[in-house]
């Protein structure tokens, strides 16, 4: 199909002028460039800068940090400066273990959220994309609806039901379920449970979307062919979601990691996530090239997620031509 | 192929009494809300019989072959498989096989997996799968395929991997829906008779649901014609093209001229038969319809007879004109406007090269045909 359309689009192309062909690639280029000067503005400039930052020394002046940067003195001073510039902040973060652990419990606290919400998301949006056709949109639509409320008052809501004297607790004392308070608030569980709630949305949609489009048919062959239900789906059904099961866990990891606003109300104080680190550095510390380089090294180290991320949509849309 | 030839005349277990029914519909209903997909329907299919289940869409066809596959369950009564009640019996449990429409084939493993499925859920060892599943891709002929991926392969290659994942696990019946479907004419005409010769070479009981009455005409052994859920009649396609039992069945299958009119008198026999414009036309086997039954007489475009001058001795003559023309080479068809404006198609075949009767355009015509040249229906 894209061939029947590229040639329709080639044919006229072939038989215009010369000027208006070189004004057509010109054009087609503008196109090209506008997403990357958005991603070069917004994206990779700040990032040097904030590389550059990490490069340097704190010190109390306004910005805290040394050098700062310019040709005031000419070329021979910029380079004097640039030569001031170094990886002590990074030796300084291999030194101190506090870093280390709270990368490696931001990693370990996204990764088990993640996990708990592909497990509530796989059959909300199994039982999505097995719904009648005309309830879809509304299923949808009711998954997308929290996000018309603010984030912050989301989770600022569930302080509200998780508290030891929280609407959980009181329900749970009135039924006789349990007789003492069950302690939730400040705990791990209460960072799981807002990161799952926060985005499961993530994790649907994409999943919705690989589910919806399979073919139900592939599921009676299997049955067909002496598959029971059950089996069927694990041969099946799981392994033609699974872009969008990547592309869900992707979307709910990456944000996790950083995740700074959850951990900081619903954790308590003694719970290390490097979103927390990074906020305390920059601002009861005030150490920017510190705290520059804390983020750089988080920056790499989802890179790697990323990467799978993208290959993973790369194959997805070259299976679905 | 004569010793095949002659297997296939000789195989009509439908015709002897003593025959037991491999598959038997026993007055089954299936309703969906308030559709009536299948209306309390009787059915008896043979063992190694090539049978078709030809209708439009809407009557039903599919729901009779999904209750078979046991993905739908009958609203009421029961389908019999070799003596047994497949009520309750759930698509991974029956001894069938079917061949999906869009074919179904899992995009995510080869052609070799997706051959070697249902050997693998049986637990069949390893070593055997892979005997069996090189046997079917040879069967096919697309044993340099089997690593591919179905998304690499053409509609028709797509079609004979389904085939061959559908026949591995040597079902006792196959449940083919639309099988040429998608496939082009050429292609289509092909597989028609590479799936004739599998199912004689396999001797498997091949149940085939078609719209396409050329493709049912051409394969089958019997051929069930369904409409609004109900059967309208079940025989071979000789049977439903020359004695078609009502006028639904003579219009659903190839071309035929309805000569309508009432039983003027009856005489053994034969039956003189007044039309709606007063012309008179004599029949012959005129069945059960007595004097005064209102009855269509039908024939089909080659036995009727196109010429320029009223043929001698001709029982049953109009004149007309020739309203349209169409020439396809080895045959033409004529369609020729009676004074009461009902159009007869008749169709000449073009055994000499020259014509020694041109007709034309506009030209007055005569169309005849024999008393015996058409069928008497009632309903």
């Amino acid at each position: 199909m894209t061939d029947a359309a590229l040639s329709v689009s080639a044919a006229p192309d072939a038989r215009s002028s010369l000027p208006v062909r070189a004004l057509r690639a010109v054009a087609s280029r503008l196109v090209i460039i506008v997403p990357y000067a958005w991603l070069l503005v917004f994206f990779l400039i700040p990032f040097v800068i904030v590389f550059k930052i990490s490069l340097s020394q704190t010190a109390i002046a306004m910005p805290p940090y040394t050098p700062v940067l310019g040709f005031g003195e000419g070329i021979g001073g910029f380079w004097s400066q640039l030569k001031e510039l170094s990886f002590e902040n990074y030796l300084w973060l291999t030194d101190d273990p506090l870093y280390f652990n709270a990368y490696l419990s931001s990693v370990w606290i996204a990764g088990i959220s993640t996990i708990l919400a592909l497990a509530v998301g796989y059959p909300i949006a199994y039982g999505m994309a097995r719904a009648p056709t005309a309830l879809r949109p509304t299923l949808l639509m009711l998954v997308i609806l929290p996000f018309w409320t603010s984030f912050l008052i989301r989770v600022y809501a569930w302080i509200g039901i998780l508290k030891p004297e929280g609407l959980l607790n009181q329900l749970l004392l009135s039924t006789g379920i349990i007789h003492q308070p069950l302690v939730i608030l400040n705990t791990h569980t209460a960072i799981f449970i807002g990161i799952v709630y926060s985005y499961l949305p993530f994790m649907i949609l994409p999943l919705y979307s690989s589910l919806e489009k399979m073919d139900y048919s592939l599921i009676e062959a299997a049955q067909d062919l002496g598959c029971p239900p059950t089996s069927a789906f694990w041969k099946i059904t799981f392994p033609l979601s699974l872009p969008g099961v990547i592309a869900g866990c992707m979307l709910v990891f990456i944000p996790a990691v950083g995740e700074f606003v959850i951990p900081d109300l619903l954790g308590g104080s003694q719970t290390l996530m490097i979103g927390r680190t990074l906020w305390n550095e920059f601002f009861a510390n005030r150490d920017w090239p510190v705290s520059s380089a804390v983020a750089v090294i988080l920056l790499l180290l989802l890179i790697v997620p990323i990467m799978i991320f993208q290959s993973a949509q790369a194959r997805a849309q070259e299976q679905s031509k | 192929m004569k010793s095949l030839g002659s297997i296939r005349r000789s195989f009509a277990p439908w015709n002897d009494p003593s025959a037991k029914p491999y598959i038997s519909f026993e007055n089954v209903t299936k309703v969906f809300g308030d559709f009536t997909a299948v209306d309390n329907l009787s059915l008896a299919i043979y063992e190694k019989e090539f049978f078709a289940l030809l209708g439009g869409s809407g009557s039903g066809k599919s729901t009779l072959l999904r209750m078979l596959a046991g993905f739908d369950n009958p609203t009421s009564g029961r389908i019999m498989l070799d003596g047994q009640d497949l009520r309750g019996i759930p698509p991974y449990r029956r001894p069938l096989n079917m061949m999906f429409q869009s074919y179904a084939l899992f995009p995510h493993m080869t052609v070799e997996a997706n051959v070697g499925f249902g050997l693998k859920q049986e637990g069949m060892p390893k070593a055997d799968i892979d005997a069996r599943v090189a046997e079917m891709l040879k069967l096919v002929k697309l044993e340099q395929f089997a690593k591919r991926k179905p998304h690499q392969l053409s509609g028709g290659q797509r079609q004979r991997v389904a085939l061959a994942r559908s026949v591995a696990k040597r079902p006792k019946v196959l449940l083919l829906d639309e099988p040429l479907g998608a496939l082009d004419k050429k292609l289509r005409e092909e597989t028609q008779f590479e799936l004739m010769d599998l199912q004689q070479s396999l001797g498997l009981t091949f149940v085939v649901v078609t719209h396409d009455q050329e493709e049912a005409m051409t394969m089958a052994d019997r051929i069930a014609i369904l409409d609004k859920g109900q059967l309208m009649q079940v025989a071979t396609p000789a049977e439903i093209y020359e004695a078609p039992a009502s006028r639904f069945v003579a219009n659903f299958v190839g071309n035929v001229n309805m000569f309508e009119g009432t039983v003027a008198s009856r005489d053994a026999g034969i039956a003189r038969v007044t039309g709606a414009s007063g012309a008179e036309i004599v029949v012959d086997n005129a069945g059960d319809a007595a004097a005064g039954n209102a009855i269509a007489f039908a024939v089909r475009p080659e036995k009727i007879k196109v010429s320029s001058k009223r043929p001698e001795g001709a029982v049953n003559a109009m004149e007309g004109e020739v309203y349209d023309l169409a020439y396809l080479g080895d045959m033409t068809v004529y369609r020729v406007r009676l004074a009461d404006g009902q159009v007869i198609q008749a169709s000449a075949l073009n055994s000499s090269r020259a014509s020694d009767d041109p007709l034309t355009w506009h030209d007055r015509a005569w169309i005849s045909f024999q008393p015996d040249a058409g069928i008497v229906l009632t309903r």
